[in-house]
């Protein structure tokens, strides 16, 4: 029988099956960090058990820790502070390696795990955060899960998991200059809805999907789980292998060879059957910006505000009104030309040297607002090393940026960076939720081009007016 | 982790959709390394004004939800984060067992890792039980996890299905670890037939 990519990872690893259907799937790659980490060592540590394979795991900081430049000389919050020594003291306890804040390779988990080679192609890759959907651009199964069950992994490299069902979304057709893998997935989000992937593993293809780079792969894959899905897929290929090539962890010489020559076995068989397709037209995609608070809620930066009026069912229209009042936007409003506080690009969506440049490339010799403060945040320590090296991030810091040094940053209100109350962010990170950068701050998603434009312009705006 | 048989308790409306796991547990109360006292944060943005007083209409602080352990609430609960601080604050408040039209699947996940009960009903069947949860300590349900059913008030019952697995585990209070642990011969038999090539993480 025909079989689609997940199908063929899932196949691939599962170790036994249990009466029910529940599988005991094997973990190749277990991704840490320091927030959903600290119960599970210690529950193998009442239970006096070890890490099993510790040459599968590797564990990173990057939730809470502060992103200035005088970060090394130590952590101020006590809480964060404890949580990153407990993740130090763990790891040696239990002999992980391990990318302290002083490492350049530091950085955010799902920025780190391909940039190393550590996420490769047809694995199953876990990590205690949700946007373990992004190495599902590397063409592998990855999702996030709870605490528990990164205990389970510790302890046993498997999961207990049922198959999700396979959801196939393709993007045909070319994109439009100045559109990018963010505002593809943001469209898809809005199609679909925020539960429109709910216990499917979505499989991204088509045209406009193949023709994205790692970065925009990655980017995609990332959102896949504001859609609900369990995770996001995209099927491995020449592009996948050329940038694989020559990373730290990856295969290296035959091993290599040996590698593609199975990572080719692994794209969907002609005639595989999906559960559900969705079919979008890439020409149709425009550079896009949420409104509302959460990602469904999104439009293109030509559109105009939603009016709750016209939407027949009562518990969303009540949903619209109460997003409208918390964004403070009106309805029928030009969504293009309302004034923003805060910039930030940034976060494991958005901040890889691609995005970087793609932001370079609009504030180039132009300055930030006045009023606005406009954080650049690196997704690694490398990231921000190359950009240095090849003149991006100087274009930036000309342009007004605050250069900082890598993290999650403000892509959740965990750091010292943070909105305050009724501040709008135009925001490349992944989640508009109410608070999610700081209580009452307000949240735009929006392509790192885009949040450029915004920060430049002190309001949001059409990217393509300034390319 | 607690067993779950049958509880009857009072039942808090949420009638909230999309409450996602920021709403539950707001990122700045995870800087714990436990697994305990989160409840008092539960909900924190809802729950509390920004001088830390709380919120008189919002439903746990209405002295008949206070010792509520059955959340009634919106579709697509849980969205959003993989935080399993979630399932700890809704646990650490006395909340066992979470019933909706749909959740998020992580969430989902989570709870029966924490002994909680997540039960899906559909969209009419909620609207009931979201109307017993309005009467407050008049009106208990009970959920009996052996037979599959929500009792109401009334005793009108509804059927609930649950993964067997997964019931097995809750009515027993098992560990899944040590149950994964059983079928090490098969884990070893695995490691040992993956491929050469396949690079392993190491040191520095
Ligand atoms: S950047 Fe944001 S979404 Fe990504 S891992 Fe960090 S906190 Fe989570």
């Amino acid at each position: 029988m025909p079989r689609t990519l997940f199908d063929k990872i899932w196949d691939a690893h599962v170790v036994d099956r249990l009466e029910d259907g529940t599988c005991v799937l094997y973990i190749d790659r277990h991704l840490v960090h320091e927030v959903t980490s600290p119960q599970a060592f210690e529950g193998l540590r009442m239970a006096g058990r070890k890490v099993r394979r510790v040459e599968n795991t590797i564990a990173v900081v990057d939730h809470n820790v502060p992103t200035d430049a005088d970060r090394l000389k130590g952590v101020n919050e006590p809480e964060s502070k404890l949580q990153i020594e407990t993740l130090e003291q763990n790891v040696a306890e239990f002999g992980v390696t391990y990318f302290p804040m002083s490492d350049a390779r530091q950085g955010i988990v799902h920025v780190v795990g391909p940039e190393q080679g550590i996420s490769l192609p047809g694995m199953t890759i876990v990590c205690g955060d949700s946007h373990t959907s992004t190495h599902g651009a590397m063409g592998a199964l990855a999702f996030g899960i709870g605490t528990s069950e990164v205990e389970h992994v510790l302890a046993t490299q498997t999961l207990l998991q049922k198959p999700a069902k396979n959801m196939l979304v393709r993007v045909d057709g070319k994109l439009a200059p100045g559109v990018t893998g963010k505002d593809i997935v943001l469209a898809i989000i809005g199609k679909i809805g925020t539960a429109g992937g709910t216990g499917h593993v979505i499989e991204f293809a088509g045209e406009a999907i193949r023709s994205l780079d790692m970065a925009g792969r990655l980017t995609v894959c990332n959102m896949a789980i504001e859609a609900g899905a369990r995770a996001g897929l995209i099927a491995p290929d020449e592009t996948t292998f050329e940038y694989i090539k020559g990373r730290p962890f990856a295969p290296q010489g035959q091993d290599f060879e040996a590698a593609v020559a199975y990572w080719k076995t692994l794209p969907s068989d002609e005639g595989a059957q999906y559960d559900k397709v969705v079919v979008l037209d890439a020409a149709e995609i425009a550079p896009e910006v949420t409104w509302g608070t959460n990602p469904e809620a999104v439009i293109p930066i030509t559109g105009t505000v939603p009016n709750p009026a016209d939407e027949p069912d009562e518990a969303k229209r009540g949903q619209m009104e109460r997003m409208l009042s918390y964004m403070d936007l009106k309805p029928g409003q030009k969504i293009a030309g309302t004034k923003v506080d805060v910039v930030f690009i940034g976060s494991c969506t958005n901040s890889r040297i691609e995005d970087l440049r793609q932001a370079a490339a609009v504030a180039k010799g132009k300055h930030v607002a006045p009023g606005v403060r406009a954080l650049v945040v690196p997704g690694s320590g490398l990231v921000k090393k190359q950009a240095e090296d090849e003149g991006t991030a100087q274009i930036l810091i000309d342009a007004g940026f605050e250069w900082r040094e890598a993290g999650c940053s403000m892509c959740l209100g965990m750091n010292p960076d943070k909105l305050t109350p009724g501040q709008r962010c135009a925001s490349t990170s992944n989640r508009n939720f109410e608070g999610r950068q700081g209580p009452g701050g307000r949240t735009h998603l929006l392509s790192p081009g885009m949040a450029a434009a915004a920060a430049v312009t002190g309001v949001l705006t059409d990217v393509r007016e300034l390319i | 982790m607690d067993k779950f048989t049958t509880l009857t308790a009072v039942a808090a409306p949420l009638n909230v959709a999309n409450v996602d796991t920021d709403k539950i547990i707001p990122a700045r109360f995870l800087k714990t390394i436990k697994r305990t006292g989160l409840g008092k944060s539960l909900f924190a943005d809802m729950r509390y004004n920004a001088d830390g007083s709380e919120k008189a209409d919002f439903v746990l602080n209405q002295e008949k939800y206070r010792k509520a352990q059955i959340l009634v609430a919106g579709d697509n609960f849980g969205c959003g984060s993989s935080r399993e601080h979630a399932p700890w604050a809704l646990l650490d408040f006395g909340i066992r067992c979470v019933i909706a039209p749909s959740f998020a699947d992580i969430f989902f996940n989570n709870c029966f890792k924490n002994g909680i009960l997540p039960i899906r009903l559909p969209e009419d069947v909620c609207a009931k039980l979201m109307d017993d949860a309005a009467l407050g300590t008049n009106a208990r349900l009970t959920v009996d996890l052996e037979r599959q059913v929500v009792v109401r008030p009334n005793g009108e019952e509804f059927a609930f299905n649950v993964d067997p697995f997964r019931k097995h585990c809750l009515l027993n209070g098992l560990d899944d670890i040590g149950l994964t642990l059983e079928h090490t011969a098969a884990i070893d038999a695995y490691e040992a037939r993956q491929p050469a090539w396949q690079p392993k993480i190491h040191g520095a």
